[in-house]
């Protein structure tokens, strides 16, 4: 036990946080910024994936529903490091007019990047990943509006898209709030998988600065904190999002 | 002004309207009666298309409905319909859910479409709610916020499927006195209904289905003392006792 607290008081002593301040803070930031572009991209990719594919997997259009499920299924069965590898490396080879108009929308897009490329391919990895999870929760929480409503509106003349629009996914969104903020808690937590295709992103950029600086306790804690400081906001606000949609309901 | 032609409808293996024949003409206030399971609502649910027969004609207001590309949507704004439950927008306030289609699909400015929505409110006696949400409002107030809103499209046909069944019996009577007091004007209604009264007192005219059949289709008068079918005796007997 003494021993224990002895080498926790020498991996967290003021002069191993002194190096990390002088030498290794700089590198964090940097790699908070990608983590923080990729997760910001990754999650619109992936609202915008599950509302879309969400809605059609509801819809009785048999074709659209088929899709859907294979999307979700192959998506949510499969590993996401396998994915993003696979974008990252696999895709180029495969298929090299994908490969070389992801280079380009990197370099366009990304121009401060020399690992754009890769970049892209995990922001395409997370992105359709989770689009897929929140894909079932849209669907689960629009067949939970009672099928009362998509007549009502329809009935007024709406269009289906209008009803969806207007009636439906309003509603929905209540029910599709707490599992949607579980999944982009994890989008955010989840690119860390960039680390393994090689872009210096928070995760990757705390190894290196650990490397360096063989300082772990002080380093992989403020890690730590850095996610910690991009989630826990996510979930604040859907709390504030959850409690507003109660006092309308 | 709706015209049902050797209409059939199947749910599975089950003949729900077997060839339907029924003209309304405008201004017509029809009430259909029935005992449940009859096929009374899904015949109300073909003239607005909500669900489509399997075979036959509906022509509404001269619009074949069942013609590939007919504009079911175009037609139903001017085919306003009352649930059995309501089926009010429950995220909206009670006038929004007057004024939302209004302004989205009648392209209706949002002032003309609150002027004419509160004066509807005003006429079901409810014009003090207008700003409380749905779930505020007991049963009998949220049926007449539904006939409210099914009244600012301004619609020539009404349609009301079972409008009292799901209320409490001293809701029933605010809610069909807001509908009789419409059965005083030109619109053209349909009404499926368990309420004897009001056929009485507000129907020109009183059909009757069993079984996916009309069998008998009269002035109220000829239905309740006159009626020729036995089934239709069988239930008169039942219901009027």
């Amino acid at each position: 036990m003494g021993d224990t607290l002895t080498s926790l008081a020498l991996m967290f002593s003021p002069d191993k946080w002194a190096s990390l301040f002088d030498n290794g803070m700089n590198q964090l930031w940097a790699g908070f910024r990608i983590t923080f572009f990729a997760a910001c991209g990754g999650l619109v990719l992936a609202l915008a994936l599950g509302i879309v594919f969400g809605v059609l997997s509801a819809s009785h259009w048999k074709i659209a529903r088929g899709i859907t499920r294979a999307y979700v299924e192959f998506f949510q069965n499969t590993p996401l490091l396998l994915q993003v590898v696979f974008l990252g490396f696999g895709l180029p080879i495969v298929w090299p007019a994908a490969g070389r108009f992801l280079s380009n929308a990197a370099s366009a897009l990304l121009p401060w990047s020399n690992t754009g490329f890769l970049m892209i391919a995990g922001i395409l990895g997370v992105g359709i990943y989770h689009g897929a999870y929140i894909s079932e929760a849209v669907r689960a929480g629009i067949q939970s509006i009672s099928k009362g409503q998509l007549e009502a509106s329809l009935s007024q003349g709406m269009s289906y898209i209008q009803s969806m629009r207007y009636i439906v996914i309003p509603q929905a969104l209540r029910v599709v709030l707490p599992p949607l903020t579980n999944q982009a808690v994890n989008l955010v937590k989840n690119t860390s998988v960039l680390m393994v295709i090689g872009v210096y992103d928070l995760m990757l950029s705390g190894k290196a600065v650990q490397t360096t600086l063989n300082n772990p306790g002080p380093v992989f804690l403020t890690v730590m904190l850095m996610y910690f400081a991009m989630c826990y906001p996510l979930a604040l606000l859907s709390k504030y999002l959850e409690d507003r949609a109660e006092v309308n309901a | 002004m709706i015209k049902l032609v050797n209409v059939n409808k199947h749910f599975g293996t089950n003949h729900v309207l077997k060839d339907i024949n029924l003209h309304i003409p405008t201004g017509q206030k029809v009430v259909v009666i029935g005992p449940s399971g009859s096929g009374k609502s899904t015949l109300i649910r073909c003239i607005n298309m909500l669900e489509k027969p399997n075979s036959g004609q509906v022509v509404v207001d001269g619009v074949d409905l069942m013609a590939p590309r007919a504009p079911i949507a175009k037609v139903r704004q001017s085919v306003a319909m009352v649930f059995q439950s309501f089926n009010l927008y429950p995220h909206k306030t009670v006038l929004e859910n007057l004024t939302l289609a209004p302004i989205v699909v009648q392209g209706v400015s949002k002032e003309e479409a609150e002027d004419s929505g509160m004066a509807y409110l005003h006429r079901v006696g409810l014009a003090e709610k207008f700003d409380q949400y749905p779930a505020q409002l007991s049963g009998g107030q949220q049926q007449r916020v539904a006939i409210a809103r099914a009244l600012n499209m301004h619609p020539k046909i009404l349609l009301f499927d079972e409008p009292t069944s799901a209320l409490d019996p001293e809701m029933i009577q605010e809610v069909l006195d807001v509908i009789i007091g419409l059965a005083a004007e030109g619109i053209t209604m349909v009404v499926v209904t368990h309420e004897m009264g009001f056929a009485k007192e507000a129907a020109d005219r009183v059909v009757f289905i069993d079984e996916g059949l009309i069998l008998e289709d009269g002035p109220p008068e000829h239905f309740f003392e006159n009626a020729q079918n036995e089934r239709t005796k069988l239930f008169l007997s039942k219901i009027l006792r």
